[in-house]
C-alpha cells in the first residue's frame, strides 16, 4: 500500500493516469457517436426499403385487390429474412400476419410507428419480444396493412460495438497499469539509487557521485547537475582546507620569526637605536605577513566566486593598456626592452579590478624573474582575439620555467629554488589562475624560446564595432 | 582637526586617539553605532573615522542614516574586509574613503588630511597654483615659473592630485587609488617610478625640489622649502 502510494506520488504516473482517463473518455464518445450515426443510417435504409415495398404493394392492391395483395404477402413472407406483414380489420384486430402478436395500439395510427415496438414470433410461441420498425397503411376498404422490419440487426451491431469498446478500454487500462508499473518502478529504483548515493555522501564519502544511466533522460540531467554541484562544493571545500593548511604552515612560520625577533630585541638590544632598528624590521615583517594574508583571502574569495557580485562587460584593451602604462616605466628603468601589442576594442565579461591585478602580477613576475644575464631583458605585452578567445600574454626572455614545474608554480606558496632569494610570497600565480578561472578562462604558461610566456585566455564578449 | 572615532574595540580606539593627538588633532570616541550617530548629529567634526562592524548599529547603517539627514562630514570607513566589493559597498553607503585593517598610521593620517580638505568647494577651480607651479584644468597645461612643461595624461593626473593636496602627505596607495583607480597592493615600486619621472619633469632645472619623498609615508608637494 505504501509502495502504491509512492508510485502514485510520481508525476509521470499521475500524468499517465490522467492521460489514460482522457483518452478513454474521448474513445467512448467517438464510439458512441459512430454507433449512433451508423444505427441511424441503418434505420433510414430500413425505412427506404419499407417505403419501396409499401409502394409495390399498393400497385399490387390496385391491380389484384385484397386477394392479390394477400397472395403477394404470403409469397413475400415465405422468402428468407422476410419483413413483417400484418393485415388487420378497421378495428385493429389482426386478420393475417407472419407474426404472433404485436404491441397494442400500433395498428391504430396510420404512418410510421413513432418508435421501435415489441412483437412476438410464431417460432418461439411468444416467449420472447422482438423489436421492429413498421409503417401502417390504411387500405381503401378500411383494412390496415403493416409492413415492418425486425431491428435485430442494428441491435446486434450495437452490442458488437459495445463489446469492442469494452475490450478496447480494458486493454487500454491494462496497458496503462503495466506502463505505470514499469515507469514507476524504474523511477523508484532510480530515486532509491540517488538517495542511497546521497546518504553515502552525507556520511562523509565526498568522492561519491550520483549514478548516471547514460540514457540522457531527466534523471540523468538532474543527476549530472547535482554531480556538478558536488564537484564545485568539493572544490570549495578543498580550497578552504588548503587555506587553513596554508595559514597553519605558511603564516605560522613568519609569525614565529616575528616573535623571535621581538624576543631577541627585548633581550639583546642595548640601546635605543638597536631597538628602533629591530622595531622597524618587525613592522616590515608584519606588513609582509599582512600582505600574504590579504593575498590568501583574496585568492580564496576569487576561487569561491564571492570576490565580485556581478561581472560586467569591460574593455579589456584599456585594462591591458593601463597595466602596461603603469609598469612599462618600471621595466624600462630596470633595463628591459618593452613591446606592447594590444588589439583594439576587445571585450570580456569580468571585473576590471581583478583582471588588472592578475595582469599586474604577471608583469611583476616578468620584471622580477624574467631576466637572463646573457641577454638584454625583454618584456612583451600582447592581447589578441582569435575565434572567440581573447589571449593576453606577458612574455619575457628570461630563464623560463621548466615544463615539470609549470603546473606546480600556480599552487599556493610554491616558490622555485632560483627565485627564493627574491622577495615574494608564492601567491601571485595562484591569484592569476583563480582570476582566469573565475572569468571562465585559463592561465597557460609556455616556453617563449627563450623565456616564459604567461597567457590568460578569456572568452570574448564580442568586439566593439 | 576635530575627529570623531566610532570604534567598538576600546584598545584600538584609544590607540587611534593617541596617534591622532600626536599628529595635532582632537578626537572623541563613540563605542557603538548609536552613540556615533548621536555624537555626529549633535556636534561638528571635520572628519569621522568609522569602523564598519559595530554593535547596535553597524558603521554603514550609521553613515546611511547620517547622510539621509544631510550630514556631509567626510567619513573614512575602517574595515577588516578589504576586497573590491566591500569597498564599493562602503562608499555607496556614504563613506568617502575606505581603509582596510590593519593599516599604517601614516596611511590613515594622510587620508584624513585629504578627506577634511575635500569638503572645501575649490575642487571645481579651473586653475591650481602651488608656488610657481601652475596647472590649467581647462587646457590641461602645466607651467613652472611660466615655462610650459609637457606631461603624459597620467602624469598630468598625478600632478593634479598632488597639487590639489599640496602641503599634505599622500601615500602610494592613495596615488594608486586616485590616479589609477586600482585598489591592490603592487609588489614593486611602480608608484615611485612614476613619481620620479614626474619629478624629473617638474623639478628639473629648478633649485627648489617641490615633489618630495616622505620616508616611510609617501610624497608631498611643497610650494617652498619650509612649506
Amino acid at each position: 500500500m505504501q509502495r502504491l502510494r509512492t508510485i502514485l506520488a510520481i508525476t509521470a504516473v499521475r500524468l499517465s493516469i490522467a492521460y489514460s482517463l482522457i483518452f478513454g473518455l474521448v474513445a467512448v464518445i467517438i464510439v458512441m457517436y459512430l454507433t449512433g450515426s451508423t444505427v441511424n443510417i441503418i434505420r433510414r435504409q430500413i425505412q427506404d426499403s419499407i417505403n419501396t415495398e409499401v409502394a409495390d404493394l399498393a400497385t399490387v392492391y390496385e391491380r389484384g385487390g385484397i386477394n392479390g395483395l394477400m397472395r403477394t404477402l404470403e409469397r413475400n413472407a415465405a422468402s428468407p429474412g422476410a419483413n413483417i406483414y400484418v393485415v388487420a380489420d378497421p378495428a385493429g384486430t389482426i386478420i393475417a400476419a407472419n407474426i404472433l402478436e404485436i404491441e397494442s395500439g400500433i395498428l391504430n395510427h396510420e404512418g410510421w410507428a413513432g418508435h421501435p415496438f415489441g412483437y412476438t414470433r410464431h417460432q418461439d410461441n411468444g416467449a420472447r419480444t422482438w423489436q421492429a420498425m413498421a409503417r401502417v397503411v390504411e387500405l381503401p376498404n378500411g383494412m390496415r396493412l403493416l409492413v415492418g422490419r425486425d431491428l435485430g440487426d442494428p441491435e446486434r451491431f450495437r452490442q458488437v460495438v459495445g463489446r469492442a469498446l469494452f475490450l478496447a478500454l480494458a486493454a487500454m487500462l491494462a496497458l496503462g497499469v503495466a506502463t505505470w508499473l514499469v515507469v514507476g518502478r524504474r523511477a523508484l529504483k532510480r530515486l532509491d539509487l540517488v538517495s542511497k548515493s546521497t546518504a553515502r555522501i552525507l556520511a562523509g564519502d565526498h568522492s561519491e557521485r550520483l549514478p548516471l544511466s547514460g540514457g540522457g533522460d531527466e534523471f540523468d540531467r538532474l543527476s549530472a547537475r547535482l554531480n556538478g554541484m558536488l564537484d564545485r562544493i568539493n572544490l570549495l571545500d578543498d580550497g578552504l582546507k588548503q587555506v587553513s593548511d596554508n595559514i597553519a604552515h605558511d603564516l605560522k612560520t613568519p609569525l614565529t620569526r616575528l616573535r623571535n625577533k621581538a624576543d631577541a630585541a627585548l633581550g639583546e638590544a642595548s640601546n635605543v637605536d638597536e631597538m628602533r632598528n629591530a622595531l622597524g624590521e618587525i613592522i616590515a615583517d608584519t606588513d609582509q605577513i599582512i600582505k600574504t594574508f590579504n593575498a590568501l583571502l583574496m585568492i580564496s574569495r576569487v576561487e569561491s566566486g564571492s570576490a565580485v557580485t556581478g561581472l560586467s562587460p569591460i574593455d579589456i584593451t584599456s585594462v591591458v593598456k593601463d597595466v602596461a602604462e603603469l609598469y612599462l616605466p618600471v621595466a624600462e628603468d630596470d633595463g628591459f626592452e618593452t613591446r606592447v601589442d594590444v588589439e583594439d576594442g576587445l571585450l570580456v565579461t569580468g571585473s576590471r579590478e581583478l583582471l588588472a591585478q592578475a595582469l599586474s602580477n604577471l608583469v611583476e613576475n616578468a620584471i622580477k624573474y624574467g631576466r637572463d644575464p646573457s641577454r638584454k631583458p625583454l618584456l612583451a605585452i600582447s592581447a589578441r582575439k582569435k575565434a572567440n578567445q581573447i589571449s593576453i600574454c606577458i612574455t619575457d626572455n628570461g630563464p623560463g620555467i621548466a615544463e615539470a614545474d609549470r603546473e606546480r608554480v600556480t599552487e599556493r606558496f610554491t616558490r622555485l629554488e632560483k627565485s627564493r632569494t627574491l622577495p615574494g610570497n608564492g601567491l601571485g600565480l595562484s591569484l592569476v589562475r583563480a582570476v582566469a578561472v573565475l572569468h571562465q578562462g585559463s592561465l597557460e604558461l609556455s616556453d617563449a624560446k627563450p623565456g616564459l610566456a604567461a597567457c590568460i585566455h578569456l572568452p570574448a564578449e564580442g568586439s566593439i564595432a | 582637526m576635530r575627529i570623531l572615532i566610532v570604534e567598538d574595540d576600546q584598545e584600538a580606539a584609544t590607540w587611534l586617539a593617541r596617534a591622532l593627538k600626536e599628529a595635532g588633532h582632537v578626537s572623541e570616541i563613540a563605542s557603538n553605532g548609536e552613540e556615533g550617530l548621536h555624537h555626529a548629529s549633535t556636534a561638528r567634526f571635520d572628519v569621522m573615522i568609522v569602523d564598519r562592524m559595530l554593535p547596535r548599529l553597524d558603521g554603514l547603517a550609521m553613515l546611511k542614516s547620517l547622510r539621509a539627514d544631510g550630514n556631509d562630514t567626510p567619513a573614512l570607513i575602517l574595515s577588516a574586509l578589504g576586497q573590491v566589493d566591500d569597498r564599493v559597498e562602503g562608499l555607496r553607503s556614504g563613506g568617502d574613503d575606505y581603509l582596510a585593517k590593519p593599516y599604517a598610521v601614516s596611511e590613515l593620517l594622510a587620508r584624513i588630511e585629504v578627506l577634511a580638505r575635500r569638503r572645501r568647494p575649490d575642487d571645481s577651480e579651473t586653475r591650481i597654483v602651488v608656488g610657481d607651479l601652475e596647472l590649467d584644468r581647462l587646457s590641461h597645461t602645466v607651467k613652472r615659473a611660466g615655462k610650459n612643461i609637457p606631461l603624459q595624461p597620467r602624469e598630468y593626473r598625478l600632478l593634479e592630485y598632488l597639487m590639489r593636496n599640496a602641503g599634505k602627505v599622500v601615500t602610494r596607495t592613495m596615488l594608486l587609488e586616485e590616479v589609477w583607480d586600482y585598489h591592490f597592493d603592487p609588489q614593486t615600486n611602480v608608484i615611485d617610478v612614476h613619481v620620479s619621472r614626474l619629478r624629473g619633469k617638474i623639478d628639473k632645472d629648478f633649485d627648489h625640489q617641490m615633489l618630495q619623498t616622505v620616508r616611510g609615508a609617501g610624497y608631498i608637494l611643497r610650494a617652498a622649502q619650509d612649506g
